[in-house]
C-alpha cells in the first residue's frame, strides 16, 4: 500500500470521492449531470456554500458551453480545488444554535412558526413555499406548535452526522 | 427596551446574517438527505433490474434443467416445460365454457358468485369481497379469464379515444399487485363508469401480493364498461417474468386445483392486452416507451398476441447450441440419437438466423422439451411422431439483448417483436439519441428527439407512459412532452415514494392527483422517508454481501499481503464492485457498510457483522450455505414450479435432484451425502417429503440491529 499521506494520494482520494458523488448523479452514465444538481453534489461532499457562492461556481462552469449539463472533465478540476482549499467551511452546531438565538429577539427559548416562516423567506436567501413547508414538518413541535429550536438544532446536527 | 433606530437596525443586520447562516445551513442538510435518497434509489434500482445476470442464471438454469432431466416423478415430462410450453388448446370454445361451467362452487363460499354478462353488482361484490380479504373461487375467475380473452381477441393493437364525450380521461401507471392503491384511486377518484374513463397503463401484477384481486377488478370493469375501460399490456404481463417475479407463485397459492389453468388462460390473455392507447389523436399512451423505430402505423398491424414474452432465443444461443448437440451427440453411442441430433441440426440451419419464427406458431418464447437431448436416451422411448418439430430445437429464455440480434435481413416476425418489446421496456433519457437499454436488457433509451420526431410524425403532442418508479408519483421530461405516470405508492418502502394519476379533460392539459397508502396515519418528515427507505435499501444490500461473503473474503485477503485484516478504501471499493457487479456509489456507501481502523482503512470484515444466520441451519458446509443465500429467492421459484400440486411439499428425490442440477449448474461442488444429509435433517416428520417452505426459512438472513430494535421495543 502507497503511503498514505503522500500529497498524490490525497489528492487521489479526494477525486475519488468526487467521482462516486458526481456518479450518483450521472443518471445516464455518460459522465454528465444536469447543472441544476450541481449544488447538492457540492454540498453532499461536505461543503456549505450560500446560493449566491453557487451561481458562481455554476457559472465558471457553464462558461464556454451552457448546454444545461456539466461535464465531469469540467467539474473535476474545479470541485478538487474547492475542497483542497476547504472552501464553504462547515457551519458548527453552536453557529447555528447562535443563528437561531438571535432571531429569537425576546430569548423566548423558542419560535413561533410564523416568526421563523417571515426570516427565512423573506430575509437572506429566501426559502421557497416547500423548503419552508418542510422544514417546518420536522421543526414544530407538535403540541406546543411551537419550534424549540435548541432541540431542533442537536436533532439535526445528530441525523446529519448518521 | 430603547430599541432606538440604530439598535433595530443593527438587528436587522444580524437577522439577516442569521437568516443567511440557517438557510445555507439547512441547504446543505437536504442536499445531503437528496444524496442518500438518490443512492438508496440507486440501489434499489440496480438490485432490482441487475436481474439480468439473475435471469441470466435463473433462465440458463431452466434450459440446464429441461437439458439434463431425469425421471422425477416417473410419470411426467420434465419439470418445467408444464408452464413454459406453448399451450395448444385441444378443447373447442363450446366444450370449455361447459367444462367452467360445470365446475360445483360449494354452499360454504361465501364470496361473489359472478353470472356473465357481469354488471355493477359483480363489481361490487368483487370490490366489497377483496377489501375483507375473502378470495374469488376458481371457477369464476377462469370465467372471468375467458371472457377477457374472447373480448381481447376482437381488440385492435391501439385504441383510439375521444374525450368529447367524457368530462375527462384518468390515466393510471404501474400498481403491481399493490390492492390498497387501486382502492385508494377507486376511492378518491370514482369507479370506472360511463362518465368516469380509465385507462390502466400495464405491470398489474408481480411484486405485491394482490396482483390476483388487481386483474380481477380491472378485467371485470373491462367487461363491464368496454368503452369506458381501457388496458394497456406492460412489461410485467409476461408468463416468464411472473416466474421470476412473483405472479405465478401468487396464483399456485391461492389456487391449488385451477392455478395452471388460469396460468395458461392468463399467457394467452396477457398477450392479448392492446398496446397502446391514443387519445384525441394527440395523445400517446403506452407502458414503457418508444424508439426510433416505433411507427404507429405498422405497430398497429403486428400480431402483438405472437409475442408471448420479451424473453427469447438470441441469435448467439443457437449457434451455442449446435456446437453443444455436436459435442454430446459425439460421445453417444446410440445410433437412435445421432439421428435425433443430426435432425436437429439440420433444423437449425434450415431456419436460418430466426429460430423463434420457428416456433411461432403458437408463441414465440415457448421453451421445448428436449426429448432428444436427455442422457438416458438409450432406455426412453422414442419421442411420440406426433410432436411438432419444435421440439427439436432447445431455447433458452433471454431477456433480448439489442447487442446479440442483428440478422441481416429480419423477418417480418424479427421487426414485429422488436417494436412491441420497445413499447414494453424502453426508458426516456435526458440527452438526444436513441440507445440500447442495457440496464434492463429489452427496448431502448430515447431522447428527446426521439420523442419529438415520432410526436411530429404522428401529429401527435404528448405521451405518457410508466414503467419507472417516480418519487413523487409521476414525472415530466422532454420539455414536457412525456409524462411518466406510477400509481404504486411506497413502491419501495413504506414512505419511499407517491403514487398518482394523471386527468385529461378535452383540452388536454394534464391534472395530477398524487397519494400515499401509509400504515400510520401521520405524515413522515423528508428525513424520515429517507432513512426508511434508505435501511431497507441498504438491508438489502448488505445481504448481498453476504451471498457472496467467500469470493469477498478470498479478494480482500488478496489485498491484505501483512493480514492486518484491514485494506485502503480503494481496494475495498474494487473488489466489491468487481464481486457484485451491481454499478453502485461504493465510496460514499462505505461509511454505512464497513468500519474504518484506527489508521484509516476499512476493516473488511465489518461488513458481514450485521447479518447472520436466522434459524439454526441444516449441516451444511459455509459455502453452500452461502449459495443458498444468495439463491434463495431462485429456489424458492423452482421449488413452487416443481411442486405441481402445490401442496408446498416435494419429494425427497425431487429435492436431491433439483439441489444437484442447481448446484452443478453454478459449479458449487456438493456431494450426495450432504445433500442427503441436508435433506433428511429438513424432513422433520421422516414422511419422505419435505417442506420446501420451512426449508428457505431456514436460509433467510437476520439483521442483527432490527433484532436489537424489535427487543428495545
Amino acid at each position: 500500500m502507497a503511503d498514505k499521506y503522500s500529497a498524490d494520494t490525497i489528492i487521489t482520494e479526494t477525486q475519488k470521492r468526487i467521482s462516486n458523488a458526481f456518479d450518483v448523479f450521472d443518471h445516464e452514465s455518460n459522465k454528465t449531470v444536469d447543472v441544476r444538481e450541481i449544488g447538492t453534489i457540492i454540498r453532499s461532499l461536505g461543503c456549505f456554500p450560500s446560493e449566491a457562492d453557487l451561481h458562481d461556481i455554476i457559472a465558471e462552469l457553464e462558461e464556454e458551453e451552457p448546454t444545461g449539463f456539466v461535464r465531469y472533465e469540467k467539474f473535476l478540476p474545479t470541485m478538487t480545488k474547492i475542497l483542497l482549499e476547504r472552501k464553504f467551511r462547515p457551519i458548527t452546531e453552536d453557529l447555528l444554535l447562535q443563528a437561531f438565538e438571535v432571531l429569537d429577539q425576546q430569548k423566548k427559548g423558542h419560535l413561533e412558526p410564523e416568526e421563523l416562516t417571515k426570516y427565512l423567506t423573506q430575509e437572506g436567501e429566501p426559502f421557497t413555499q416547500e423548503e419552508m413547508d418542510e422544514m417546518l414538518s420536522a421543526a414544530v413541535d407538535p403540541d406546543k406548535n411551537v419550534i424549540l429550536y435548541k432541540d431542533f438544532v442537536s436533532m439535526m446536527t445528530f441525523d446529519d452526522t448518521r | 427596551r430603547g430599541c432606538s433606530r440604530s439598535t433595530r437596525v443593527l438587528f436587522h443586520e444580524y437577522s439577516i446574517k442569521a437568516a443567511i447562516l440557517i438557510q445555507r445551513w439547512y441547504r446543505r442538510y437536504v442536499a445531503r438527505l437528496e444524496m442518500r435518497r438518490r443512492y438508496t434509489w440507486n440501489i434499489f434500482q440496480s438490485i432490482e433490474y441487475a436481474g439480468e445476470q439473475d435471469q441470466l442464471q435463473l433462465s440458463s438454469f431452466f434450459s440446464f434443467m429441461l437439458d439434463n432431466f431425469t425421471h422425477m416423478n416417473g410419470n411426467g415430462p420434465d419439470l418445467i416445460s408444464h408452464l413454459l410450453d406453448s399451450v395448444v388448446d385441444p378443447l373447442t370454445e363450446e366444450v370449455r365454457q361447459l367444462k367452467y361451467e360445470q365446475i360445483v362452487v360449494p354452499e360454504s363460499y361465501c364470496g361473489p358468485r359472478l353470472s356473465f354478462p357481469l354488471s355493477v353488482t359483480d363489481t361490487n361484490a368483487l370490490l366489497s369481497a377483496f377489501k375483507e380479504e375473502q378470495t374469488l373461487h376458481g371457477k369464476y375467475v377462469l370465467q372471468l379469464l375467458y371472457e377477457t380473452k374472447k373480448f381481447l381477441k376482437q381488440m385492435p393493437n391501439i385504441i383510439y379515444l375521444s374525450t368529447s364525450y367524457a368530462k375527462e380521461i384518468t390515466i393510471c401507471g404501474d400498481l403491481h399487485g399493490r390492492l390498497d392503491d387501486l382502492l385508494l384511486i377507486f376511492y378518491k377518484n370514482g369507479l370506472p363508469s360511463a362518465e368516469n374513463p380509465y385507462i390502466f397503463n400495464g405491470d398489474f401484477v408481480d411484486r405485491g401480493k394482490k396482483s390476483t384481486e388487481i386483474i380481477i377488478i380491472l378485467f371485470a370493469f373491462l367487461l363491464l364498461y368496454p368503452d369506458h375501460m381501457h388496458l394497456n399490456r406492460g412489461n410485467h404481463e409476461d408468463h416468464i417474468m411472473n416466474l421470476r417475479y412473483g405472479f405465478t407463485r401468487e396464483v399456485m397459492q391461492k389456487y391449488k386445483t385451477h392455478g395452471r389453468e388460469m396460468l395458461q388462460l392468463l399467457q394467452d390473455v396477457f398477450s392479448l392486452l392492446p398496446l397502446a392507447t391514443v387519445i384525441d389523436n394527440k395523445v400517446l399512451i403506452v407502458h414503457g416507451g418508444i424508439s426510433d423505430k416505433i411507427d404507429l402505423d405498422f405497430l398497429s398491424t403486428v400480431e402483438r398476441h405472437k409475442v408471448k414474452s420479451a424473453l427469447r432465443l438470441p441469435k448467439r444461443s443457437v449457434d451455442h447450441l449446435n456446437v453443444h448437440a455436436n459435442v454430446r451427440s459425439s460421445s453417444r453411442q446410440s445410433g437412435r440419437t445421432s439421428r435425433a441430433s443430426r435432425r436437429r441440426k439440420k433444423h437449425i440451419t434450415k431456419q436460418g438466423s430466426c429460430s423463434s419464427s420457428s416456433s411461432s406458431s403458437s408463441s414465440s418464447s415457448s421453451v421445448c422439451s428436449p426429448r432428444v437431448s436427455s442422457r438416458n436416451t438409450s432406455r426412453r422411448p422414442p419421442p411420440s411422431p406426433s410432436l411438432p418439430s419444435p421440439t427439436d430445437v432447445l431455447q433458452v429464455p433471454f431477456l433480448d439483448s439489442f447487442v446479440s440480434l442483428e440478422p441481416p435481413e429480419p423477418p417480418r416476425d424479427e421487426l414485429e417483436r422488436q417494436q412491441v418489446v420497445d413499447i414494453l421496456w424502453s426508458d426516456p433519457k435526458n440527452q438526444s439519441g436513441c440507445s440500447p437499454n442495457s440496464f434492463r436488457g429489452g427496448g431502448c433509451y430515447f431522447g428527446p428527439d426521439v420523442t419529438q420526431a415520432l410526436l411530429q410524425k404522428h401529429g401527435l403532442c404528448l405521451l405518457i407512459r410508466s414503467h419507472e418508479c417516480k418519487q413523487e408519483g409521476y414525472e415530466l421530461c422532454h420539455n414536457g412532452q412525456v409524462i411518466t405516470i406510477f400509481s404504486a405508492s411506497n413502491y419501495y418502502e413504506e414512505g419511499s415514494n407517491r403514487g398518482a394519476y394523471v386527468k385529461l379533460g378535452p383540452e388536454l392539459v394534464p391534472r395530477f392527483f398524487q397519494y400515499q397508502v401509509s400504515r400510520s396515519t401521520r405524515k413522515l418528515t423528508l428525513h424520515q422517508r429517507v432513512c426508511v427507505a434508505e435501511g431497507s435499501a441498504l438491508r438489502a444490500l448488505k445481504e448481498k454481501l453476504y451471498g457472496h461473503r467467500s469470493d469477498l473474503m478470498a479478494a480482500f485477503q488478496q489485498y491484505d499481503i501483512d493480514n492486518t485484516g484491514r485494506i485502503s478504501t480503494s481496494e475495498w471499493t474494487q473488489v466489491v464492485e468487481s464481486v457484485l457487479r451491481l454499478d453502485l456509489p461504493w465510496r460514499t456507501l462505505r461509511p454505512r457498510l464497513a468500519r474504518l481502523g484506527a489508521d484509516g482503512n476499512v476493516e473488511y470484515e465489518s461488513c458481514f457483522e450485521d447479518i447472520s444466520p436466522g434459524e439454526p441451519i441444516p449441516p451444511v458446509t459455509p459455502n453452500l450455505a452461502e449459495t443458498l443465500y444468495r439463491y434463495r429467492t431462485d429456489l424458492e421459484i423452482i421449488f413452487n414450479i416443481i411442486d405441481k400440486d402445490h401442496s408446498g411439499q416435494i419429494s425427497i428425490e425431487e429435492f436431491r435432484q433439483t439441489w444437484k442440477l442447481f448446484s452443478s449448474h453454478l459449479g458449487v461442488a456438493v456431494n450426495d451425502q450432504t445433500i442427503d444429509d441436508m435433506a433428511r435433517s429438513i424432513d422433520f416428520n421422516k414422511d419422505g417429503s419435505i417442506d420446501f417452505n420451512e426449508f428457505l426459512e431456514a436460509f433467510r438472513v437476520v439483521h442483527k440491529l432490527d433484532v436489537k430494535e424489535q427487543q428495545q421495543g
